[in-house]
């Protein structure tokens, strides 16, 4: 599935998007995105002054789309970092060290892969106030144990090779081996499970500021949506309020699914 | 008997976690339930201490989970503040929906993804590969609410020229009369949006699973035979390849079952079907905390125990999963 032609169009996509994030307050004055202040006529469709129509409350939909980036993928990220952080010190822990802990451990871990995501946040939205905190809980929570699972194979199979024993028969201590043999060898499993980790955040962020649950004082892609929902845009049969924020989700999502291919498909020997 | 005593242990293994992170969500997180209760009145220290020993705040942690567990083995899951009804009616009002929208999805996705990943697997980096893999994993990356306003949108409200075609929200019509004339119809009516909404997303699963096992047959020995007798491509492929790839597609069908929960309980949401999900997500605006306590355990637990199902029965049909 790795495009002949074009095999940097997913990072590329990822690259632009988080300039796109990083340039958005340049771009768009602030303030404008206030729906108090904001200065456009409510619901019209696309027109030259606003190139994808404005919302409920006369905000521009473009300007939105472009700087609802900035807090979907600012979460994402975060709740990525903290959830293959844990899910590969865990992997390490369990495939490193074996024995009766990491017996513990992979039942901990079996048991959290199946933890059905959207429930579990819904509860947490329940007994939490809405904002970032459940969100990035959530994720974080739902999505640690799939990356352990994936890097712990990945760490057996480095544990099982004949260079380890090497290591281990001329002395190494358990700190030289995951820090300059295991940890290299299992990198670019980590990277990419981290970016597939990545898309399923953003997605999930949307979902989750949707509902409803998400920090309602930022603007994301979930919550324009939340918007377009609750204020009628959608019942009114609003449909430039509801394509821009999803498409660009969409495209955000299949490049990181295309750099995390990118990323496994590196010739390194192991990872296939 | 092991076995049975196995199978014991692993369910008490697997559900006991799902009551403790009930435990520590409902009854740890949400603070005081004693200053809740007097909240707006002055209370003493020694009336606030009253109120925790009769609700036993004042016992250990164990005593209070062990409590708990048996408040919840006995189906005693506490009142709705907002029906004023037992919780557990409450839900079993939701389980039949979601049943009903997850098990319909769940069959046309697995049809069609089996249907779509046996010809994309057929012949890897054809051209059919290249258009279904990639239609599905679009699809597979959208989000499930969204697609369901959209669908939403142009088929329910209608946009532009398109006429709103099916209902938009719940399960039947409120007017009697006002859609099919059979109640069993009017539901399926009603199932419309949502299961294709779901349907699109979650096919993707079977699709990729299915792919990846049909393509691992090809150049199998037993093809070559099957060739040699004389059989077209085809016949090939839906007699001899495909009966050999199916288990692992099954046992994704099975195990996978929390990701259709989440995506249901997202459809559920955008069409307000009145659904476990549904009930769940309202209960946050109320907010009616024993529903939502309910719904997460009942959720939770239902996959929990279906992905023990699925693995025994994977186990029972496929020798090549059992133990050495």
């Amino acid at each position: 599935m790795i495009r002949r032609g074009l095999p940097l169009l997913g990072p590329a996509c990822v690259a632009g998007y988080l300039l796109t994030a990083v340039l958005a307050p340049l771009l768009i004055p602030a303030g404008r995105l206030d729906p108090v202040r904001a200065t456009g006529p409510p619901l019209t469709p696309p027109s030259y002054r606003f190139p994808l129509g404005t919302d409920s409350a006369g905000r521009s939909v473009l300007e939105l789309t472009l700087c609802g980036s900035r807090w979907s993928l600012l979460i994402g990220v975060t709740a990525t970092v903290l959830a293959v952080g844990l899910g590969a010190a865990i992997a390490l822990a369990s495939g490193h060290f074996g024995g009766p802990g990491g017996a513990v451990l992979d039942r901990v871990v079996e048991w959290f892969v199946i933890l059905p995501q959207l429930p579990f946040a819904v509860a947490l939205g329940g007994v939490l106030a809405p904002g970032a905190l459940p969100v990035l809980l959530a994720i974080a929570v739902t999505s640690w144990a799939g990356v352990a699972r994936v890097v712990r194979a990945a760490v057996l199979a480095v544990e099982a090779e004949p260079y380890l024993e090497r290591v281990r028969a001329l002395g190494a201590g358990h700190v030289h081996q995951l820090r300059h043999h295991v940890l290299p060898a299992v990198r670019p499993v980590v990277l990419a499970t981290a970016s597939l980790t990545l898309a399923n955040a953003v997605l999930t962020e949307t979902t989750l500021s949707f509902l409803g649950l998400g920090d309602p004082t930022r603007v994301s892609w979930g919550s324009v949506l939340h918007d377009a929902a609750v204020t009628g845009a959608v019942t009114a049969g609003a449909w430039w309020c509801l394509l821009p924020p999803g498409l660009a989700l969409i495209v955000l999502v299949l490049g990181f699914e295309a750099s995390a291919r990118l990323i496994g498909s590196i010739p390194d020997g192991r990872v296939r | 008997m092991a076995r049975a005593s196995r199978w014991v242990g692993t369910a008490v293994a697997r559900l006991l976690p799902v009551l403790l992170l009930g435990f520590v969500l409902f009854r740890l997180l949400p603070g005081d339930p004693a200053l809740a209760l007097t909240r707006g009145r002055p209370a003493t220290a020694d009336q606030l201490a009253a109120t925790r020993h009769a609700l036993g705040l004042d016992r250990p942690l164990v005593t209070q989970f062990v409590r708990y567990l048996g408040a919840v083995l006995r189906g005693d899951l506490g009142e709705s503040f907002e029906y004023h009804r037992p919780v557990w009616r409450v839900l079993a009002g939701g389980l039949g929906p979601t049943l009903l929208l997850a098990g319909t999805a769940t069959v046309f996705a697995a049809a069609i993804g089996i249907a779509t990943g046996a010809r994309a697997g057929w012949r890897p980096g054809g051209r059919t590969d290249k258009l279904s893999t990639g239609t599905a994993l679009t699809l597979w990356a959208t989000p499930t609410f969204w697609l369901g306003l959209v669908l939403l949108v142009a088929l329910g409200v209608g946009a532009g020229p398109l006429p709103g075609l099916f209902p938009v929200a719940g399960m039947r019509s409120a007017v009697p009369g006002a859609g099919p004339p059979w109640p069993a119809l009017d539901v399926a009516w009603h199932l419309v949006l949502p299961v294709a909404t779901l349907t699109a997303v979650q096919y993707a699963q079977y699709h990729l699973i299915m792919r990846a096992s049909l393509a691992a047959q090809r150049g199998a020995p037993y093809l070559t035979l099957a060739r040699a007798k004389g059989l077209r491509d085809a016949g090939v492929r839906d007699r001899h390849a495909v009966p050999n790839a199916l288990l692992p597609t099954i046992t994704v069908l099975l195990l996978n079952i929390g990701v259709v929960v989440s995506g249901t309980v997202a459809v559920e949401v955008v069409f307000s079907w009145p659904g476990l999900g549904y009930l769940a997500f309202h209960a946050l605006d109320v907010p009616d905390l024993p529903v939502l306590h309910g719904a997460f355990l009942l959720l939770s637990a239902g996959v929990v125990t279906t992905t023990m199902v699925a693995d025994a029965v994977a186990r029972r049909f496929d020798p090549r999963l059992r133990p050495p």
